[in-house]
């Protein structure tokens, strides 16, 4: 065969060689498929390590207990006890150290968002004593008149 | 052709053809077979529990690193209203990051919605998240291996190798998926996986004061969200898709979409 018909086939095999090595350097080593196969399984395995190692935010209210003795005991018995302490103070992240102080939210939208009145008859929504916001004590902070950890009409 | 031509091109084309063999490598199927994991996980709603604070969209926003303000979310909450004459009317404003507050219904173009107490037949909340699917169609989808289902069946997207080409995002029947704007990058729900591996519970899971959220493991017969999954009436979304979901719902109507 004349050598014009080998020239362009060394030049794609040169080409096939070169994607080859340029993939083995850029594909990292632990690329693989797991018990899953390549299907759904193909994939950078250390990325798995990674997102264990995402930091957590949330602590859950018993990680209060220890130093809010107080509030932790009064929400335990009152008809809140259900509402981690998170919910309304946001994340603990590292406090006291980072934040030192976590918010406390007085807004009236963190009550409403359980106790405006909606109409639903089939979810839990239908027992949870109901408020009309646009006229409930309108100016005024719920926590002004509800204590938010014991919100007891009775010991108002 | 002459005989020593003939050797020429076939050395030349054996080498060639081995090198880009090598670059497949050969799976064993015995290995997915001896693999039996003894841990799956797997999520339950019980819609009749979900009151609508939206405190587990919060949670995740915050947990997870998702811009509070930003019109997207990992989990969400929709609410449904069936009327007596048979409409089905549903919302979910802001995901349901600050709770329901108003009985007006958005219907988006059409504004808002108001219904009568005395018209509802039912009215519920049903929170959603990523599925995490057996057959997960957006992992099939992925042209660079960027996103991928785990061991224990948990679906992820790397971060460093995703490219943003948003095959996943319109793969997903169920909408889960979306752009990250701070990271850039294709976004979803990770059961946090950080979390669970970890002992934890999940962010929304911890946040919710009812118990309408759990996650556990279907593989432990003694596991709460195995047993409900056994022993109960639960219910997946689009099952038609065939991509066998992994969040179960105790109380879905089939109006539910
Ligand atoms: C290791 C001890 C410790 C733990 C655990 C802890 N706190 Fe605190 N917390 C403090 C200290 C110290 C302060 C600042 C002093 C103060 O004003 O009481 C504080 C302040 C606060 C404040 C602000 C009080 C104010 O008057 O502004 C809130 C709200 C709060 N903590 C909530 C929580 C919640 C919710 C948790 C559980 C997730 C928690 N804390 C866990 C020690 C702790
Ligand atoms: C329903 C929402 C809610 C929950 C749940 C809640 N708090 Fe509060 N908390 C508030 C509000 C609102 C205030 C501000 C009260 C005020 O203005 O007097 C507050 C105030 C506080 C303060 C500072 C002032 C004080 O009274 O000592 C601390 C500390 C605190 N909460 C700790 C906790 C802890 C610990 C828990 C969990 C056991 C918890 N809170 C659960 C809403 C909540
Ligand atoms: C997570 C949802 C949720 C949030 C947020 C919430 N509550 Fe409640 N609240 C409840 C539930 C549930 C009850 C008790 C219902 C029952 O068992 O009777 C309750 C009871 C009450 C009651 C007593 C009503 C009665 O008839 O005894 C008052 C008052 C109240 N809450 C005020 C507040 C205020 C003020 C806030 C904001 C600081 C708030 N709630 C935030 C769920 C919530
Ligand atoms: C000026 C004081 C005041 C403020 C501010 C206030 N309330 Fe009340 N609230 C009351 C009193 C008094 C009652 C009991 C009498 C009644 O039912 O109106 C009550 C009753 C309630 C009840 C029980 C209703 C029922 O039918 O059992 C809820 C729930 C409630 N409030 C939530 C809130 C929420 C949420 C806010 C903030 C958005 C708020 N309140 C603000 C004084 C107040």
């Amino acid at each position: 065969m004349k050598n014009h018909v080998w020239r362009p086939l060394f030049v794609v095999i040169g080409l096939v060689v070169f994607i080859l090595l340029v993939r083995m350097l850029y594909v990292p080593v632990d690329f693989n498929a797991q018990e899953k196969g390549y299907t759904f399984g193909y994939h950078r395995l250390s990325n798995e390590q990674e997102w264990k190692d995402y930091p957590a935010k949330y602590k859950e209210s018993g990680y209060c207990l220890e130093c809010h003795p107080e509030n932790t005991a009064t929400l335990a018995e009152s008809a809140h006890a259900m509402i981690p302490c998170e919910n309304c103070h946001g994340a603990a992240l590292q406090h006291p150290d980072a934040p030192e102080l976590l918010t406390v939210d007085r807004s009236r939208e963190l009550c409403v968002r359980c106790h405006s009145s909606l109409f639903m008859p089939s979810s839990g929504r239908s027992a949870i004593p109901g408020i009309d916001p646009a006229e409930h004590n309108v100016d005024e902070l719920c926590s002004d008149c509800h204590n938010p950890h014991n919100p007891s009409l009775e010991e108002m | 052709m002459k005989r020593r031509d003939f050797l020429k091109s076939a050395a030349v084309f054996v080498s060639g053809a081995s090198v880009s063999i090598s670059a497949l490598e050969i799976f064993e199927p015995g290995e997915i077979l001896a693999a039996a994991p003894e841990l799956r996980w797997a999520f339950l709603v019980d819609t009749y529990k979900c009151v609508g604070c939206g405190f587990c969209v919060k949670g995740c926003k915050i947990e997870n690193d998702i811009p509070l303000e930003a019109n997207v979310t990992r989990t969400w909450v929709e609410r449904y209203v069936l009327t007596k004459d048979g409409d089905v009317v549903a919302d979910s404003p802001k995901g349901a990051l600050n709770g329901f507050t108003s009985n007006l219904i958005d219907q988006n173009a059409s504004g808002m919605k108001k219904i009568a107490d005395t018209d509802i037949a039912q009215a519920f909340f049903v929170p959603k998240l990523c599925n995490h699917c057996e057959t997960p169609a957006c992992v099939q989808v992925c042209p660079v291996g960027a996103t991928y289902q785990t061991a224990d069946g948990v679906v992820l997207v790397d971060r460093t190798w995703c490219i943003g080409c948003g095959y996943c995002i319109m793969g997903c029947p169920y909408g889960v998926r979306f752009f990250h704007p701070v990271e850039k990058v294709v976004d979803k729900c990770t059961f946090c996986y950080h979390r669970i591996s970890n002992g934890q519970t999940t962010a929304c899971v911890q946040a919710c004061p009812f118990g309408a959220r759990q996650i556990g493991n279907l593989r432990d017969p003694g596991d709460p969200v195995a047993k409900a999954v056994l022993t109960q009436r639960v219910g997946v979304l689009r099952d038609e898709y065939g991509t066998k979901p992994h969040v179960f719902y105790i109380g879905l109507n089939m109006e539910v979409r």
